[in-house]
């Protein structure tokens, strides 16, 4: 972090109260969520009682002596956006990761206001990733916010960044917070190596990092997304990873602070807390637009915890990601995925019998589970039962496979080959008009 | 003379202020920040030390800010010019914000000042009046909307001039009333009420006694909402609730709609703001905009404005009951109203009660819900509010406090089951567990056996019973196996399938199936318990499900066709030809 002392900056030698986070001191003229220096590292104002003032240090307190020097900014947690942002990675504090100059544009404030909801437009433009378990049953919209709840141990950084790099966004944005520094050099390389570089920005926290720091990084990721979507009227990706280790940051200044938790030790604002990040979804008048992509990791596939049951009133759906063991891949799971905004698009933006195709599938493969669970029981199976089976297998391993890469269309005719392998029209319960110009005749 | 004072601590969005004289508890004041002045109510008095919850972000303040202090609590602005609005939860008219983000202190008018009404009287001079009693009226899109003697105003009053028939703007004085005193009073068709106090300028609350019909089957047939009557609707994420709460606000048989958007998600609430100016009012032949009214307090807008929202939009819905009209008020989700509470009472470091809520929520909570009902006005005209409220139970747990609270306060549940939702049957709510407590009103269940059929009640409670019996059978099937029950069972199980489909299963976007009147109920309800009483012959269980399947697919074609029309007709002969191919005598 840089330090720039200017004339009228007054500087204070005075702590009188260190705790782990905080610390406190008398001073005046102080407005509230300042950024200030303390002992050369960045802190925030959280709390003035009369002349206390108490700074939370981002990067804690170790070491800091009670004639530590204290440097008010003046300002909010700002940064600068111009066109060169793209290419690069930065820390939490906007500073570029691997030097490089200095950032010549505007300083925005971190946390601007949200949008007037009335000044919205409806998200209505499809997103397409080759996936066919997200085009194909849970098709992504423009403006839309979406996590993957997915296990600690599941590929979710890898199929991210396959629906970043395959969706046409004119910038990608990832906000890494708590990313292993293997998991930061993958994205690195993988921007790299895809010749992606000159649409990607990246704002980093890696484990190394103090974790409170990590509360500024989803911030900036999307103040630098605004910049594009409202400045440059571009399609703008932001991708949020892991919004779990964002929420424990949460919860730890929570504690420090010596709020009253509520469930699961999270703070009793995390509702609000993760609604501000994900609400910056949007689709602007002017065609640019701000879709959030970000990951929630779960512990033991629990959603009731209190951070994925939050993110899910908040979310326009979610996808979860699932291993097959049956074909031995892993899936987007039909049944627990759901992209509430799908509706928008499909039939509309894509071919006319997609909704009905989509949910054909998805219902034959619910008989297929449940002929799973008569076997398990020990029943017999009926001949139907067997060839939902086999569907299912195909199914997974044709179009749930997060491997898929192919365009709408052909996952339609993919679907209707496979319908058409194993049922009969009647079976599938398809329009009419849909067996007649689509189905596949053996 | 208005009290300021001055701000000496800032903790996130509560602030302490050293006032310089009387301050009341909710008055509310601004903070002058440079050329912003920004919006607050006092929730706590200590000494001479005012805590004032900030409705914006309180980035930048510093201590020594000084504060003006209104001398009044939150109002809302009452007067034609309300509905097809989109306010925020102060009453803001979103749409005359300027520029895409919301700014901090910005302030609008709710109503139009330069706007003329057409104002014709119904009192006239030396007429006697009191709070609430209409001195004329004005046309607000197409519904008439009645000029009030304020709600303020206190005792009896002659009425020393009213104005005649001609064009108005809502700030012109349209009639001068005189008090016991011999004050004089003007009066134009604006006035002031603050939002937490209940407007009370009506004759009686009587129990509910009428039936609200919504045109949604689970509500109507099975666990039917009473005129003025509450309601709520807990439910999982994903599980259905804002397209239920989009639907009722379209069919329900309601003058108009007040929607409480708080706490949600902004492309919702886009989608009403994008929908409802397109839609047909199914009842006016207008556009449902006409008779709506949005405040919205999406989940990013400031938390503390959040829980004034459902106030704001309560009291417009008192408003309009005062004038004889029929309001449905929706409130999408009263949880994020208890966690902005939940915020406060935290910072304010008030001892929590259960999960960290106020020990105050279920009373708070239930003061809400009393605020709706059916009321008889001065004149002897009635007018209601039915309330019908949403629940996000954390985690999908229905222990949580809020839903606790809720059930204690609403007469009506309606419970949204994941399962359900999970196997696509919408709209998805557990007839079952959920209940209306109304059919045990006998003034109710008398309304409907004379206004819909004196065998409404026998076939509803059969319906029940052949749910319940089928779910019983379809746990016995899953333990022993297809083949392990009687062919009986699976009867039992098919015949609450065909309720479950053709009666509780509705197309919420198909364009008949979507409202269905009490009429057409009637109908397919008679039609349903008839089949379900009948005996059938099947040789093997696969038998009874393909043969069921057929069944419910004619039903089925018969809620698609319009009620009684030649297609409607044609199915029901069908689905008759079928039944006999399988009844026994």
């Amino acid at each position: 972090m840089e330090r720039e002392t200017k004339a009228f900056q007054r500087v204070y030698t005075k702590l009188f109260q260190l705790t782990k986070a905080t610390v406190s001191l008398r001073a005046t003229g102080i407005g509230n969520e300042e950024l200030a220096i303390v002992d050369g590292r960045p802190a925030q104002v959280v709390k003035i009682i009369d002349d206390i003032v108490t700074l939370q240090v981002f990067q804690g307190t170790e070491g800091i002596a009670t004639n530590a020097e204290v440097i008010f900014t003046g300002k909010a947690p700002t940064l600068k956006v111009g066109e060169d942002l793209t290419g690069r990675f930065f820390d939490a504090f906007g500073t570029p990761l691997e030097g490089g100059k200095d950032i010549m544009g505007d300083e925005v404030e971190i946390g601007a206001p949200s949008v007037n909801p009335v000044r919205r437009m409806q998200p209505s433009e499809f997103i397409a990733t080759g996936i066919a378990g997200i085009d194909l049953n849970n098709s992504l919209v423009t403006g839309q916010k979406i996590p993957f709840f997915a296990d600690p141990d599941q590929p979710f950084n890898q199929v991210m960044s396959m629906v970043a790099l395959r969706a046409k966004a004119d910038k990608i944005i990832l906000a890494g917070m708590g990313l292993t520094n293997d998991d930061y050099l993958f994205f690195k390389n993988l921007f790299d190596n895809a010749g992606a570089l000159d649409r990607i920005v990246g704002f980093i926290n890696t484990t190394e990092d103090p974790p409170v720091e990590r509360l500024l990084v989803p911030d900036m990721a999307l103040s630098a997304a605004e910049y594009f979507a409202v400045e440059k009227n571009e399609k703008v990706l932001v991708l949020l990873t892991d919004m779990t280790l964002y929420s424990d940051a949460l919860s730890i200044v929570s504690n420090r602070m010596d709020q009253i938790p509520s469930k699961d030790s999270m703070p009793g604002s995390l509702y609000s807390d993760l609604a501000r990040l994900y609400e910056k979804a949007v689709q602007f008048p002017d065609g640019g637009s701000i879709t959030i992509v970000a990951v929630t990791t779960l512990s033991g596939g629990d959603i009731t915890h209190a951070i994925p049951d939050n993110t899910g009133y908040i979310t326009e759906g979610q996808l979860f990601l699932r291993k097959d063991t049956d074909v031995g891949k892993v899936i987007v799971d039909p049944f627990r995925s759901l992209s509430r905004l799908k509706q928008l698009v499909i039939g509309k933006k894509t071919r006319e019998d997609h909704p009905q195709v989509m949910n054909a599938a998805v219902r034959l493969y619910a008989d297929a589970d449940n002929a799973k669970t008569k076997l398990e029981n020990g029943f017999d199976l009926t001949e139907y039962d067997e060839r939902t089976l086999e569907f299912a297998k195909a199914y997974s391993e044709k179009l749930l496979a997060i491997d898929v890469n192919i365009e709408v269309d052909e996952m339609l005719e993919t679907a209707y080959r496979l319908f058409s392998e194993y049922f009969s029209p009647e079976e599938v319960g398809l329009r009419q008009e849909y067996v007649d110009k689509y189905w596949k005749k053996n | 003379m208005k009290t300021t004072g001055k701000i000496t601590g800032i903790i996130a969005n509560l602030v302490i202020v050293e006032t310089a004289g009387n301050v009341a508890q909710n008055e509310i004041c601004y903070i002058k920040h440079g050329d912003q002045q920004l919006m607050s109510e006092v929730i706590k008095i200590m000494g001479t030390k005012a805590y004032i919850q900030v409705f914006e972000s309180t980035r930048g303040l510093k201590v020594g800010t000084e504060v003006e202090f209104m001398g009044h609590m939150l109002e809302v602005t009452l007067g034609p010019g309300i509905l097809s609005k989109n306010f925020d939860g102060l009453q803001n008219d979103l749409n005359k914000m300027k520029g895409i983000f919301l700014r901090r202190g910005e302030y609008t008018h709710p109503l139009e000042v330069d706007k003329e009404y057409n104002f014709k009287p119904t009192a006239k001079k030396d007429d006697k009046v009191q709070a609430g009693d209409w001195l004329g009226e004005v046309t607000e899109n197409w519904i008439p909307h009645k000029i009030m003697v304020p709600f303020k105003f206190k005792g009896q009053f002659t009425i020393k001039s009213i104005v005649g028939k001609g064009k108005h703007k809502i700030e012109d004085t349209i009639s001068v009333l005189v008090d016991d005193d011999g004050k004089e009073h003007k009066v134009n068709m604006i006035q002031k009420w603050p939002v937490k106090i209940p407007i009370k300028a009506y004759k009686n609350k009587p129990r509910p006694f009428k039936i609200l019909e919504t045109g949604i089957r689970v509500f109507d047939t099975l666990n039917p909402m009473a005129e003025g009557g509450t309601g709520f609707i807990p439910g999982p994420f994903g599980s259905g609730k804002t397209v239920l709460q989009h639907n009722l606000s379209k069919n329900a048989e309601a003058d108009l709609v007040i929607i409480a958007a708080c706490g949600e998600r902004a492309n919702e609430v886009v989608e009403i703001f994008t929908e409802f100016p397109e839609l047909d009012d199914p009842r006016s032949g207008r556009k449902l905009m006409e008779r709506t009214t949005i405040i919205a307090n999406t989940s990013n807008m400031p938390v503390a404005a959040r829980e004034a929202s459902v106030y704001t939009a309560m009291t417009i819905a008192e408003y309009y009951r005062a004038m004889g009209l029929k309001v449905l008020l929706l409130a999408d989700s009263t949880s994020r109203w208890a966690q902005a509470l939940r915020e406060m009472s935290n910072r304010m470091e008030e001892l929590p009660g259960p999960d960290g809520y106020p020990m105050d929520l279920p009373a708070i909570i239930s003061n809400f819900y009393s605020r709706a009902g059916y009321v008889f006005l001065n004149n002897g005209k009635s007018g209601s509010i039915t309330f019908i409220g949403t629940v996000s139970p954390a985690g999908g747990n229905l222990k949580e406090p809020v839903t606790e609270s809720t059930k204690k306060a609403a007469r009506c549940f309606y419970a949204l089951s994941q399962q359900r939702a999970d196997s696509k049957r919408y709209p998805a709510i557990d007839s079952l567990e959920s209940y209306s407590k109304y059919l045990e009103y006998p003034e109710i269940v008398e309304y409907l056996n004379e206004n819909i059929d004196s065998k409404w009640t026998d076939n509803v409670l059969y319906a029940k019973d052949t749910l319940l019996r089928g779910k019983e059978a379809y746990e016995q099937i899953n333990i022993l196996g297809d083949d392990g029950v009687p062919i009986d069972y699976h009867l039992r199980h098919w015949k609450a399938e065909l309720v479950d489909f053709v009666i509780l299963q509705q197309d919420a976007f198909d364009k008949t199936d979507a409202s269905t009147s009490y009429e057409r109920q009637k109908y397919m309800l008679e039609k349903i318990t008839e089949t379900c009483k009948m005996d059938f012959e099947f040789d093997n269980f696969e038998e009874v499900g393909n043969y069921f399947k057929k069944v419910i697919n004619q039903f089925k074609q018969m809620n698609y066709s319009e009620f009684d029309s030649d297609k409607f007709k044609k199915n029901e002969k069908e689905l008759d030809k079928l039944i006999m191919e399988k009844k026994v005598e």
